[in-house]
């Protein structure tokens, strides 16, 4: 299956070159709390319009509370996110969806309670040209083969595929995605890949976590690497290889 | 008399009716308590109490502001609702990351101020509340006689409970409701407004007793106490039906009901204790529920 992502509408912007992109995301100095705990200690990042960042990292390096951050999920925040122009720390989290982001959670957050169908019609729209329900069916004919299934009830692949189609079908364009690989067959990491490298043809920008950066190396622009809380590393494609010792060290594989 | 193989059809089925009448309100009442414990996984013990309060705000409307039944039908669920919003907003909410035995105690509580003071404004012999014109008389059906308005209170509180239930299973704010009580905090970063949705709910939740105490008003003697006695065999019927089950509280009020009504008829001696032994057997045989999902 390798059907087209059409997005209607969205520009599709063919620059290729650093520097003059739109910041999308911008993080300053972000330290997050949940209780006691202090677990992010003040990131810095960015990302571009049209970029594919991973944020690459062991379990527990503060990678998954670095997207929920920026969704305001977590307990206490401070420092800055900027989401496309707008300043989101005082912002209460059922208004940063419709900023244009669409988030993908690691336990992949289909709902039981839900058929399928149900849980890809779910989330309100956050803009107009979202991805049309046919066309989702299209990349994902299990998806509609088992649309009146109770949601978990799909294979993990095909949850992934239903939480990551969902919020296609919202028009969010600043995805961020939580290990959508994690524990799934080879086949189908291999379909979730050209998935996402449709995506980001199509203009989407991505924030990416993941754990295995060999998925990632071939469609990321650029890679952060995580460590207890801080960023420690900013990896470009082109550096992959010649960093790929010093990865193997942080990511202990 | 008719009667057949030594049964009195005009008593079985007048306990029939007195049966379906108590499991009208059984299912409002429960169908209220599965919504905000669904939701919110609280215990609502004042709903009982937002039932005695309906029937007193439709019986103080029509004494001192001469609004009829049919006004109060409308006015009391929203005034009611409107006591449970302020309720969720202000005393549920800045628990609810507590334990829920604290908010089953905060209700608790409130339920007693709120009959407590009841009793001491209006004592606690009934008060009663004249039937609408409209819905006076009855009809001659072959083996009863069935007065209007009891037909009308099985009617209505049949169409309220179905609009309800199609309300939370097949439109999309009832899947914001259902996804909203599996992660409210994903609900949240896919744009949805959940405390508010929670605050609705829970009015929702407290207007349909709200709305079950103007519907009692005209055959139950209104009372203080109304509430509470009608509460405990309430959270029998929850706990037979399924914890949180929609439609499971609505089947199994209006069954129970009936339950009722037959035992009165053939051993009216257990008829006041028929529901718990359901609900004891019940919990033995399937804990989660007749309508329950097993965890």
């Amino acid at each position: 299956m390798n059907h087209p992502v059409q997005i209607n509408g969205q520009p599709s912007t063919n620059e290729v070159s650093h520097g003059n992109h739109r910041e999308k995301i911008r993080i300053n100095n972000l330290h997050a709390f949940y209780g006691e705990s202090h677990i992010l200690h003040g990131i810095d990042m960015t990302v571009n319009q049209g970029e594919l960042v991973t944020l690459l990292g062991r379990n527990g390096s503060g990678r998954s509370t670095t997207l929920k951050a920026i969704m305001n999920m977590v307990g206490e925040r401070s420092g800055q996110i900027v989401i496309n122009g707008h300043e989101t720390m005082d912002m209460p989290a059922h208004k940063i969806a419709h900023l244009g982001m669409g988030f993908c959670p690691e336990e992949r957050g289909i709902f039981s309670s839900l058929n399928v169908e149900e849980n890809l019609m779910l989330p309100p729209n956050v803009r107009s040209d979202g991805v049309s329900v046919e066309e989702i069916y299209d990349m994902f004919p299990n998806l509609y083969e088992r649309r009146t299934s109770q949601g978990t009830r799909l294979s993990g692949g095909e949850q992934q595929m239903l939480a990551l189609a969902r919020i296609l079908r919202t028009g969010a364009n600043i995805l961020l995605l939580d290990e959508i690989t994690e524990g799934l067959a080879p086949v189908i990491v291999q379909k979730l890949g050209e998935v996402l490298s449709q995506l980001k043809e199509r203009g989407l920008t991505i924030l990416l976590v993941e754990q295995n950066f060999r998925f990632a190396a071939p469609i990321a622009d650029r890679h952060y690497v995580m460590e207890h809380g801080h960023i420690v590393e900013e990896v470009l494609a082109h550096e992959l290889d010649a960093k790929t010792e010093l990865l193997n060290t942080y990511l202990g594989v | 008399m008719a009667s057949l193989f030594d049964i009195n059809l005009f008593a079985l089925f007048g306990q029939l009716l007195v049966g379906l009448i108590n499991g009208s309100f059984y299912a409002l009442l429960s169908l209220g308590l599965a919504i905000i414990f669904g939701l919110l996984k609280i215990i609502n013990f004042a709903q009982g109490a937002m039932y005695m309060l309906g029937a007193f705000v439709a019986l103080l409307a029509l004494k001192f502001m001469g609004v009829n039944y049919w006004f109060a039908l409308i006015l009391v669920p929203l005034t009611v609702g409107l006591v449970g919003v302020l309720m969720e907003r202000f005393l549920i909410r800045p628990i609810a990351n507590e334990d829920h035995l604290y908010s089953l105690l905060l209700t608790f509580g409130l339920a007693l101020i709120i009959q407590g003071s009841f009793t001491h404004m209006f004592g606690s012999s009934g008060l009663s509340y004249a039937v609408p014109e409209a819905l006076k008389g009855g009809t001659k059906l072959p083996f009863m006689y069935l007065p209007n308005y009891r037909a009308w209170i099985i009617i209505v509180s049949v169409i309220v409970c179905a609009g309800t239930w199609w309300m939370i299973e097949k439109t999309n704010l009832g899947a914001y409701l259902r996804a909203g009580t599996e992660n409210p905090q994903l609900m949240q970063a896919f744009g949805i407004n959940v405390p508010l949705i929670v605050t609705l709910t829970f009015g929702f939740g407290v207007a349909l007793a709200g709305f079950a105490g103007v519907m009692a008003a005209p055959v139950y003697s209104v009372s203080p106490d109304m509430g509470s006695n009608i509460l405990i065999v309430v959270f029998a019927i929850v706990v037979i039906g399924g914890m949180g089950s929609i439609g499971g509280a609505i089947i199994t009020g209006l069954g129970m009901g009936v339950v009722e009504g037959l035992t009165k008829y053939f051993y009216p001696e257990a008829s006041n204790t028929v529901i718990f032994l359901v609900m004891v057997i019940v919990l033995l045989l399937k804990p989660a529920g007749l309508f329950g999902k097993e965890a």
